[in-house]
């Protein structure tokens, strides 16, 4: 990308601005761009490049070189309504350009038929606010494929016998076996159960400026310094760049979306790097912000037209938070799995993907996978069985021992939307830039914690089949922190229960459109960013389509 | 993609093990960028301390090598983690400094009361610093098993010299530690940048997902 990077002065009028460079909008600022229109994405945190990242967990952990900083943005938490929030970090999100897709672990699973429909399945849940989607699996299975071409998914199609219809394969191999995908095969399948090489937005294969995956072992939190990591970073930027009219513009804090008096979008207010107050005017405003802020920031713009927050006539913008449901098994075995090399995961099974609830007792399901994603330092800090000593001759002993191995069954699963499970701004607390703060309402619905519970149960089965000579499990209990941040704003089609159309518009303001995480109406089992720019793809086309009609001003 | 050159071989091999070559083949150039990379912010070698005394660094140095003792591998003392730690105070803890100050002054207390005659904890046998920090530690220990991405931060002293000790061991040699990849050697985590197949014991002569599920399907 040699090329001069286009720049706009934010008093130019572009086709679009969108605020967030994610995985959602990424893929939105790469197809707009490429198909003639002029774009801005202001990303608040900065423009990182390969060179930029390292192997370094302090930078990643201790300093959230990549991720939001709860000293800078502190959020607050509370179970309900009814208690006070308290400080305390309950969110965690990609906080430079790509977005959380840079530092993320890259399983991509599609949604399966079900996730879309599950509602008139099962029926009501009561405390739930459970409904289907307004499209199917059929409407997004063109934009799956696409997601698997266009960014780079590693998989093997019709692997697993409950996998959804696909209209073609995947463009590379899966990625290599690891010692845990071979432990968890091989006692899943004594179990009867069908594991299957897992589906990694990682390339198996290079790609034009990409180097495949060098099993490095430093997925989760970290940057790839190969390109193999399909993020928005290095997936879709630079093609959005290359077309000379999208401009990336990092450390840019979007605080408002500024309506006119006809009840229009015609910009956006962020802070620039210098907390200087700018305007940047667009014609029509994208915001993919992720499930936390992209809420946050409607509610952030509230004025006298739209008292509530912006697009909130519903009522339901930042409600029905689905964090996904997640639970962990750990075992150790007799020699070395060295599964720290690699990448985090290369089997996985879904044989629990669509659990009868009748028989189960509860609704949702889930897909379990063999893991290793611990760096380190990271495992020296939370990766030993409960009990071990924590410093010591012993504590030395038991790193030696287990850090080349120990594998983690992780079980990922549905949340259910709750109404009362939320994003607001906190009334007290306030952020570096003088904002108010994220505040978190959240109780896991009980159904999700049985749930769990149960999940866990055959986590802990399998590790048995397999010959783990100790294992053990994360505790299930509720939730205080989300890093899937799902359901927010969601997509429907009646305006007084969702916040967004099938094309992504909001239903109050038709020049304003949400996509990213925020859309999903279910949290799917527990690998939502495949859905998020599956959805990406094809809101591009719905808005690209409204545009030539003339219709986005409304 | 360019062509080999010497240089570029020789360090190819010396990531990968001459067996890699297959399938790591195809993208060296980009490995050999990153890891000369990593190794040129490594470069840093503990000097002097900035933000401890020498006989603050000393204490220090005791209360980590308790924490990751040496014994027939390299511990806390040998991975050169009070330089971390003294680095670390300057940089990304430096609010922690007077939790270090006052924590080390406790520390001394304790054991001056528990064994009189001893100056201060760095001045005790091993087993007598071992057993003063048993004691210290008998408050500050419970939260364990709860699985974090990353670490909370402490007002607590031994908890911060521990995060900060294992930091120090662990965290790639670019962070000021872990000299040499001192505490990565010791926990059996080879220091090379870039793997390929087979990683371990278990996936050696591993036949193919397919090979695996046809001969499962005959049984």
């Amino acid at each position: 990308m040699t090329q001069a990077r286009v720049k706009y002065k934010p008093s130019d009028e572009v086709d679009f601005v969108i605020v967030g460079s994610g995985a959602a909008g990424g893929v939105l600022a790469k197809e707009l761009s490429a198909n003639g229109f002029r774009v801005v994405v202001l990303e608040q945190g900065p423009y990182l490049t390969a060179q930029d990242f390292s192997h370094d967990e302090v930078k990643v952990f201790v300093q959230h070189q990549l991720t939001n900083d709860s000293k800078l943005q502190p959020t607050t938490f509370r179970k309900t309504a009814e208690q006070k929030a308290r400080v305390q970090p309950s969110v965690m999100y990609g906080r430079c350009v790509g977005g959380s897709s840079v530092h993320f672990t890259a399983n991509f699973w599609r949604f399966h038929e079900i996730d879309f429909v599950e509602r008139s399945r099962v029926g009501e849940i009561p405390g739930a606010n459970f409904t289907d989607w307004p499209i199917g699996y059929n409407d997004l299975e063109p934009y799956y494929t696409k997601v698997e071409w266009e960014v780079g998914v590693s998989g093997l199609a019709g692997a697993s016998p409950f996998d959804p219809p696909r209209s073609k394969p995947y463009p590379m191999p899966p990625l290599p076996v690891k010692g845990s995908g071979v432990v968890f095969e091989r006692a899943a399948w004594k179990l009867g159960y069908h594991p299957f090489p897992a589906p990694m937005a990682i390339l198996s294969q290079p790609r034009p400026g990409r180097d495949s995956c060098v099993a490095c072992g430093f997925c989760l939190g970290f940057g790839c310094e190969v390109g193999a990591k399909s993020s928005s970073l290095s997936a879709m930027i630079p093609i959005a760049e290359a077309t000379g009219r999208c401009e990336i513009r990092p450390n840019s804090y979007v605080h408002r979306i500024v309506v006119d008096k006809n009840g229009r979008a015609s910009g956006v207010e962020y802070f620039d790097a210098k907390r200087n107050t700018q305007i940047q005017k667009a014609k029509a405003v994208l915001v993919c912000a992720n499930g936390a802020e992209t809420p946050r920031l409607l509610l952030l713009s509230s004025c006298s037209q739209f008292p509530n927050g912006l697009a909130n006539s519903s009522g339901m913008v930042g409600k029905n938070l689905m964090p996904n449901s997640g639970t962990m098994a750990f075992g150790v075995f007799d020699e070395p799995l060295n599964d720290y090399k690699g990448f985090a995961v290369s089997r996985v099974l879904h044989d629990f993907y669509e659990l009868d609830h009748e028989k189960v007792g509860f609704y949702g399901g889930g897909g379990l996978d063999a893991r290793f994603d611990f760096t380190p330092a990271a495992f020296a800090m939370s990766g030993l069985p409960p009990g071990t000593p924590r410093w010591g001759k012993e504590y030395k002993k038991a790193l030696r021992q287990n850090f080349t191995r120990t594998l983690e069954i992780f079980c990922h699963a549905t949340s259910l939307p709750v109404e009362s499970n939320s994003f607001s701004l906190d009334p007290e607390v306030k952020d570096a830039w003088g904002l108010p703060a994220l505040r978190m309402t959240f109780r896991d619905h009980p159904n999700d914690l049985k749930m769990m519970a149960w999940m866990k149960d055959r986590a802990m089965e399998i590790l048995d089949a397999a010959g783990a000579k100790a294992k053990w499990h994360a505790p299930v209990e509720e939730q205080e922190f989300a890093v899937h941040l799902l359901g927010t704003c969601r997509m429907g089609n009646d305006a007084k229960s969702s916040v967004i159309n099938t094309d992504h518009r909001t239903h109050d303001v038709p020049n304003l459109f949400l996509c990213d995480g925020s859309s999903l109406v279910t949290s799917g089992r527990g690998q939502p960013t495949m859905t998020i720019q599956a959805l990406a793809f094809r809101a591009a086309d719905r808005i690209r389509e409204l545009a030539k009609r003339g219709e986005i001003r409304g | 993609m360019n062509s080999p050159n010497g240089g570029r071989r020789e360090f190819l091999f010396q990531v990968t093990g001459a067996a890699g070559a297959a399938w790591i083949g195809a993208q060296w150039p980009a490995i050999v960028a990153a890891a000369q990379h990593a190794h040129k912010v490594a470069a840093n070698t503990p000097g002097k301390f900035e933000a401890f005394t020498s006989e603050q660094a000393r204490q220090v140095e005791a209360v980590a090598s308790q924490i990751i003792p040496t014994d027939d591998a390299p511990g806390a003392r040998e991975a050169g983690v009070v330089y971390f730690i003294d680095r670390a105070l300057t940089t990304f803890a430096s609010n922690t400094k007077a939790v270090y100050e006052k924590g080390l002054a406790r520390l001394n207390q304790l054991t001056s009361t528990k064994y009189p005659g001893v100056k201060s904890f760095a001045d005790a046998t091993p087993e007598q610093q071992e057993q003063v920090l048993v004691e210290f530690t008998k408050k500050s220990d419970g939260a364990e098993g709860r699985l974090r991405i990353g670490p909370d931060e402490s007002d607590d002293f031994f908890e911060t010299v521990r995060m900060h000790t294992i930091f120090g061991f662990l965290a790639d040699p670019s962070a000021g530690g872990n000299k040499d990849y001192a505490g990565w050697k010791t926990i059996g985590r080879d220091p090379a940048f870039a793997f390929s197949p087979p990683f371990g014991y278990y996936d050696k002569n591993y036949p193919g997902w397919e090979a695996v599920r046809a001969e499962l399907e005959k049984k």
